[in-house]
């Protein structure tokens, strides 16, 4: 074996026609890795900056609670009022969850079973655009006028939300297979089906993480903003509640929670996509 | 050379035409061909692109069929994939997903079959590639990769080896490394071999046999014995015979394109008013 041949050549293998919503594996990718003590410093550095820097401000110019709470006055009311808030973030959580099973399932089904027919494929996918490029928020107040106030509008809401979205980057990963890979394995004699599991489904995964990364995010903002159009319960219906009785400090923390809850759902699919789907990076 | 079992070639294609429909009307890819392959031997096909060079070995190999004709393998007809065919495609093809290893195991976990770890063990030893089998496709260089997809296509022990343009995508000391490698693993274990490259060097170097297809339809248009004793040194390659012979192929291979364009130089008669 000649020198040259030890030096690992990272090629990337496979096609990269990757051209889903999300621009691929490289969305998750792209996320924090590891990183030195003097990064950490700086980051904490910057944070206690804008946070304290935000503080100092706000009491230069004593700027009243109403316009803009001061972060202090945010934290205070995150603990204080958490008790309060808490069943709310559960009842969101539970739409979330419901809603994202559901359209998840649902689009990565749809998603494995049209791709294996083309001419299905281009009947349905327009239909998909249509459903992925329309806010399903918009679909609320009707679906509050039929099935009530009550959890059905916001998880039909949010798994029409997430569902397209993760449908067609999942579809998009099952057709990056390339003609190669297929007649490497039914020159083994392999089946329709040993080719979906053992070839098109792992070369589909990164960009199914990438769509159930999208799509979670959407249904969050779906059922947000549904809880926002009608019903008595949920994170969406505090930020209207404490909006209206101008409790800032409240709906900030609200606010914050939402944003943890964004920013915990993509770390779970990077960490997802590292683990089952590094091969790409 | 006359090793199958009942003592006629080992891989027969008798009359083979496949047709592909397009969009602009059928095109007939390759057209009534012929060849016999004996045990044992390795025969290259060469031709200019597009020439129906792979269709022709996708059909021996049984990943698809033909419009009319048809392929033996030890005089039974080839209907679909055949568990004593090998075969190695352009590139590399590994699954970027799996390690080595399990690159190799592959093929055994389709067939359902457990893999015969002393034997793979001795083919990666046999490459070169001893200690790698727990690296990412990514993580070996281009040469080590068709090494590797070489290894997969012998694992199961095929008595017929097809090779698809397996080295082209190398450069070209990589590529006389492969060669040698392809020599060494024959001269070892004499595997029928049908392999089809665009390198006249590639195909002298290797070939007992060499196949000159003409221009689309495909048809066979030459046949050239190659009887350069093995293994093919440096200084065999650089004989005037190797020199005459390369010449002779490529002269073939352009003196039909040639002639293509100057067809469609002339001009179209007028249609009749």
């Amino acid at each position: 074996m000649s020198e040259t041949d030890a030096i690992p050549e990272f090629k990337r293998a496979g096609p990269r026609n990757e051209v889903g919503l999300a621009g691929g594996m490289s969305a998750l990718a792209a996320g924090p890795g590891i990183r030195s003590m003097g990064e950490v410093l700086a980051i904490v550095l910057v944070a206690v900056v804008i946070i304290g820097g935000t503080e100092l401000l706000l009491n230069i110019f004593a700027v009243p609670q109403y316009v803009l709470p001061k972060p202090s006055e945010i934290g205070m009311a995150l603990i204080t009022d958490f008790p309060l808030i808490a069943p709310h973030l559960g009842h969101t959580l539970i739409e979330l969850f419901a809603g994202f099973a559901i359209g998840a399932s649902v689009g990565l089904i749809l998603a494995a079973v049209i791709t294996q027919f083309p001419f299905a494929e281009k009947i349905i996918t327009p239909y998909i655009l249509l459903l992925v490029t329309t806010p399903m928020l918009a679909l609320v107040p009707l679906l509050i006028l039929r099935f009530g106030f009550g959890y059905e509008p916001r998880i039909i809401a949010v798994a029409l939300a997430s569902g397209p979205m993760v449908m067609i980057n999942a579809a998009t990963g099952f057709r990056r297979v390339d003609r190669g890979k297929i007649a490497l394995a039914r020159s083994y004699g392999a089946s329709t089906l040993q080719i979906f599991w053992k070839v098109r489904a792992p070369m589909a995964l990164p960009m199914i993480f990438v769509g159930l990364m999208v799509g979670s995010i959407f249904g969050l903002l779906t059922a947000v903003g549904a809880e926002m159009v009608g019903g008595g319960f949920g994170l969406g219906n505090r930020l209207t509640s404490y909006s209206s009785m101008i409790q800032m400090p409240q709906f900030f923390a609200v606010v914050l929670i939402l944003s943890i809850l964004g920013i915990l759902i993509y770390v779970l699919f990077f960490l997802l996509g590292k683990r089952f789907a590094s091969w790409e990076a | 050379m006359s090793g199958a079992v009942s003592g006629g070639p080992k891989l027969r294609v008798r009359n083979a035409s496949k047709v592909y429909p397009t969009r602009s009307g059928d095109v007939l890819a390759i057209d009534r061909c012929s060849l016999d392959v004996e045990a044992g031997e390795i025969v290259s096909i060469v031709g200019p692109s597009g020439c129906g060079k792979t269709t022709l070995l996708w059909a021996m190999s049984g990943l698809h069929g033909l419009t009319s004709g048809e392929v033996l393998l030890d005089d039974k007809p080839v209907k679909g994939p055949n568990p004593e065919i090998g075969m190695v495609f352009q590139e590399a093809n590994l699954l970027p997903w799996r390690t080595l290893d399990a690159n190799i195991h592959f093929p055994f976990e389709i067939k359902g079959t457990k893999p015969d770890r002393l034997w793979i063990d001795e083919l990666l030893n046999r490459v070169g590639l001893e200690g790698f089998g727990s690296r990412m496709p990514r993580e070996l260089s281009g040469g080590m990769q068709q090494r590797a997809a070489l290894v997969r296509a012998l694992s199961f022990k095929p008595s017929v080896l097809l090779m698809d343009e397996p080295f082209g995508a190398l450069d070209a000391f990589t590529r006389e490394e492969m060669n040698r490698l392809v020599e060494k693993i024959w001269l070892d274990a004499p595997t029928t071999i049908v392999l089809i490259t665009h390198s006249i060097d590639e195909a002298i170097f290797l070939s007992d046999r060499i196949i000159v297809m003409s221009q689309r339809p495909g048809r066979v248009a030459s046949i050239h014995n190659v009887d350069f004793p093995r293994p093919r040194s440096l200084e065999i390659m650089a004989t005037r015979e190797v020199f005459e012979l390369t010449n002779t192929i490529k002269m073939e291979i352009v003196g039909g394109q040639q002639s293509r364009y100057a067809a469609q130089d002339t001009p179209v008669p007028a249609p009749a008013a």
